[in-house]
């Protein structure tokens, strides 16, 4: 029972006090108030530092932590009230539960938040719409010869899709899912009543960001000497935590390979498609390659998951947001190795499926994760920083 | 696991059985694995509950010369040593004593060496960064990584496993009495190391110590040390060391489990409160020192005290004053209403409040240093943080006597061979750990003792029985 009541001040006229499920929150309070007497794990992450930043728990905070958390096995393996102890604490389960209930409480606009809970059907319904407006849109566009017909030289893709098309698509697309991150963003950083804490919170976050520094599984070592953390027993490894980088980089590289194409396009007048050692294909080849290890790597590591730890209805989601980018990935470089042949107009409708399948779904998709961590590490960083200048107030 | 296994391990000829894989049974049997030895260690405790009372350490204290990256500044043997004689009133085995504080000094990087993590000095934390090492994650943490070093060199692990007797005839023990899965085996091995822990789960036996009392204490230890294995030695013949009702015991909050609720259900408040007895007495003085240095007295005032209860009182001013418990403390807006929610007598609580108000210094209290903001007046001061209950709401906690562990155990020399009556060290039995810490700590506590006894007997009693192998 918390002795204080914080409400979230929103100036947006949402109703953000009561936005997460109270069984998935309240569990979230009942460990908090367990761990927060113990703090044997505060070198773990900095999901404890937070908490002990706190002495009474209620939503907003769940929200926050939820989102800082990794939902290794770290502090459960650590656990001295770890089931079957009474107490039964499970931090990276309830976290997780929380987390995955978060996604759809800060999901804009409100009436879609549903699509969080029925997500691996959402996905594929998502790439199949993306599919089959391609395919059509093609098919209206062209005749049916021109696609089995080999294209060479310059803009070759564009014998099947008109560029226009082919890049209006994804730039509406873009557009949309940029409002709903940002209403997103603002929904969460409203309800957990996150203070910002200037560029050097913002700096510290990026860097976090790049390093997957939390899941190092030690706040004291530095960046890349973590001895990681448990995955399948209580043995620690980095395993997880670089599969997981592979992918964001590899995600990074392909977005800037569409971005410099973009430019080739735009600035230059390149038509693509482009050479093998151009910008563009060379962003993209590596970025793929990377991409498809990295997701190949972290769902296996997410199959290794210790089944105490990981929360089972957020699964269905994470595989689908992995295969998902697998596919577009893999579908890429396809695309890539056939590009002078006859198959090319299908392998270019599969890829373009995928992408635009994905980028419809990205908001309401497991990609948000990144959204709302990314929004903690900075209220993170902030809240370090001004415990660390009270500190030093004190003790002058 | 089947039947089959079991059989394999009862026609095993091993070299060392070791009962209990707590800190102290796991470095005997690293200790002794790294001399070729075939080892089996049992715990009765499933797997996840396993390791005793190490489950519920943070940390251990070590001598050293300088800052460590875990300790910070030093900690001499003698400070150590003086510290020790301190808190035990000088009933140790002061041989024993200095073989455990010396030993101390390499138990640290022992560790790191063999997959423990340490935190880094924690400069904040009650001064304990100078003088203890904490264990990144805790003991449980700590021991994972143990029982995985030992699980690589060929250590064999056995859990739910009960040692229910030993044969010990004219102090050579022959073979040792294993209860699993309802059926009892018989296991034969060279050498026997017991480090089992001490019989805290055993309230009758607690009763024999403390009488009626003990039916009122908590047990903040792990449930499965019922001292079955220290029974059975001291009923053949082995001489026992440490007073009955000599324990680690904290106050703790009353409405913490029965058993194992470990460090979260202590109760910081004391230092800032006014503690009172179910006569609404107050009975010794809260501020006598830092919280770190007076914890572990109060387990055994509150034991003392009708009906083993005790409740602190604090006002809204001191509330954020300690880390925050496990249970939310009992709230009112006066003192009269508090008093009736913890059953005690309103009017006599507002009395006593009100003596200890007036005798109460003007001047507000600095938490930091020892402020000398003293009562004057009381037949009991409070000579330190002594601060009048004014503003409301006002808290409370009930207080219990929680047991860790106890003292009482096997005597040992200094190779951990187990002492038979007459003073000769059994043939071939060892002990390590809480069964035989009474030797070092014959009452009192200090902060991370209790692991390096169990760390610094468990590698000697690991080397001795090696070395008994002609290893």
């Amino acid at each position: 029972m918390p002795l204080t009541d914080k409400t979230a001040t929103t100036t947006t006229g949402f109703n953000l006090k009561s936005l997460l499920d109270p069984e998935a929150a309240d569990e979230v309070i009942r460990i908090m108030q367990i761990c927060n007497a113990c703090r044997f794990c505060e070198g773990f992450c900095a999901v404890f530092p937070a908490m002990e930043r706190r002495r009474d728990f209620d939503e907003h905070d769940v929200g926050y932590l939820a989102n800082l958390c990794h939902s290794c096995g770290a502090c459960y393996h650590s656990c001295q009230y770890a089931p079957p102890h009474e107490f039964g604490v499970n931090v990276p389960q309830a976290l997780s539960a929380a987390r995955i209930d978060s996604y759809a409480a800060y999901a804009w606009p409100t009436f879609l938040a549903d699509l969080f809970r029925r997500n691996g059907t959402v996905v594929t319904l998502g790439i199949s719409a993306g599919f089959a407006v391609t395919v059509g849109l093609m098919l209206a566009m062209i005749s049916p010869q021109l696609f089995w017909n080999v294209h060479l030289g310059e803009g070759a893709f564009y014998q099947i899709m008109p560029h226009t098309v082919m890049a209006g698509i994804p730039m509406a697309i873009s557009a949309l899912v940029m409002v709903i991150f940002v209403m997103g963003w603002h929904r969460y950083w409203t309800h957990t009543g996150a203070v910002w804490g200037g560029m050097s919170a913002l700096l510290d976050a990026v860097k976090a960001s790049l390093t997957l520094r939390h899941l190092g599984g030690d706040t004291a070592s530095s960046e890349f000497s973590g001895p990681g953390c448990p995955t399948a027993d209580d043995r620690a490894s980095n395993a997880r935590r670089i599969y997981h980088q592979l992918t964001m980089y590899g995600f990074l590289l392909c977005f800037s390979a569409t971005s410099a194409g973009t430019i080739y396009h735009y600035g230059f007048g390149f038509q693509a498609p482009y050479g093998y050692f151009d910008l563009p294909v060379l962003l993209g080849t590596v970025g793929g390659i990377v991409l498809c290890i990295g997701t190949g790597g972290l769902f296996a590591e997410k199959r290794r998951l210790n089944t105490a730890v990981r929360h089972e209805s957020g699964l269905g989601m994470d595989y689908a947001f992995i295969i998902s980018l697998f596919l577009v990935s893999f579908s890429g470089l396809l695309l890539l190795a056939l590009r002078e042949t006859s198959f090319m107009g299908l392998t270019l409708a599969v890829h373009l499926g995928l992408v635009y399948g994905f980028f419809l779904i990205l908001p309401y998709s497991k990609f948000v994760h990144g959204l709302y961590r990314f929004a903690a590490l900075i209220a993170n960083a902030g809240e370090a920083h001004h415990e660390k200048a009270n500190q030093l107030r004190e003790s002058q | 696991m089947s039947n089959h296994l079991m059989s394999f391990l009862a026609e095993t000829n091993w070299d060392i059985i070791i009962v209990g894989c707590g800190n102290a049974g796991v470095c005997a049997a690293i200790t002794a694995a790294e001399y070729d030895c075939k080892i089996l260690i049992m715990d009765s405790a499933p797997r996840e509950m396993r390791g005793g009372n190490t489950r519920h350490t943070r940390n251990l204290r070590a001598v050293h010369d300088s800052p460590t990256d875990v300790m910070t500044d030093h900690y001499s043997f003698e400070e150590y040593l003086d510290d020790l004689m301190r808190v035990t009133k000088g009933i140790t085995n002061e041989h024993l004593a200095e073989v455990a504080l010396r030993g101390s000094e390499l138990l640290p990087a022992w560790l790191s060496e063999r997959g423990v993590r340490f935190q880094p000095a924690l400069t904040g934390t009650l001064d304990l960064g100078r003088t203890n090492a904490f264990f990144l994650g805790g003991g449980r943490s700590m021991l994972n990584s143990l029982c995985r070093h030992a699980e690589s060199i060929g250590v064999t692990f056995i859990y739910d496993a009960e040692a229910t007797n030993i044969a010990l005839v004219d102090g050579f023990c022959e073979d040792i009495e294993v209860k699993w899965q309802g059926t009892n085996y018989r296991l034969s091995c060279k050498q026997l190391i017991t480090a089992s822990g001490g019989f805290e789960a055993d309230l009758d036996w607690l009763s024999e110590g403390w009488g009626a009392a003990a039916k009122n204490f908590l047990v903040r230890g792990t449930p499965y040390n019922k001292g079955v294995v220290l029974r059975t030695l001291l009923d053949c013949g082995v001489q026992s060391v440490g007073a009955l009702d000599q324990c680690h015991a904290v106050a703790i909050d009353a409405r913490a489990p029965e058993y194992d609720g470990g460090i979260s259900s202590r109760v910081d408040a004391v230092p800032f409160a006014v503690v009172l007895n179910k006569n609404a007495e107050r009975f010794y003085d809260e501020g006598e020192d830092f919280w770190p240095k007076r914890y572990a007295i109060w387990g055994r005032l509150v034991a003392s005290q009708p009906d083993q209860i005790a409740y602190a009182i604090i006002d809204a001013d001191c509330l954020d004053r300690f880390m925050p418990s496990v249970f939310t403390p009992i709230i009112d807006n006066t003192i009269e209403g508090l008093a009736g929610q913890l059953g005690l007598n309103p009017t006599i609580v507002r009395q006593t409040i009100d003596v200890f108000n007036a005798a109460c210094p003007k001047k507000p209290i600095d938490q930091t240093i020892l402020d000398g903001n003293t009562t004057t007046g009381l037949g009991i001061e409070k000579t330190n943080w002594a601060s009048p209950l004014v503003k409301p709401p006002f808290y409370g906690y009930p207080l219990r006597p929680g047991i860790t562990f106890t003292y009482m155990g096997v005597a040992v020399n200094d190779r951990a061979q187990v002492l038979m009556q007459d003073g000769m060290p059994a043939a071939n039995l060892f002990a390590a750990g809480e069964i035989m810490a009474g030797n070092v700590l014959g009452q009192g506590y200090l902060a991370g003792v209790g692991m390096t006894i169990g760390g610094v007997f468990g590698c000697i009693a690991g080397a001795e029985a090696a070395r008994a192998l002609n290893r």
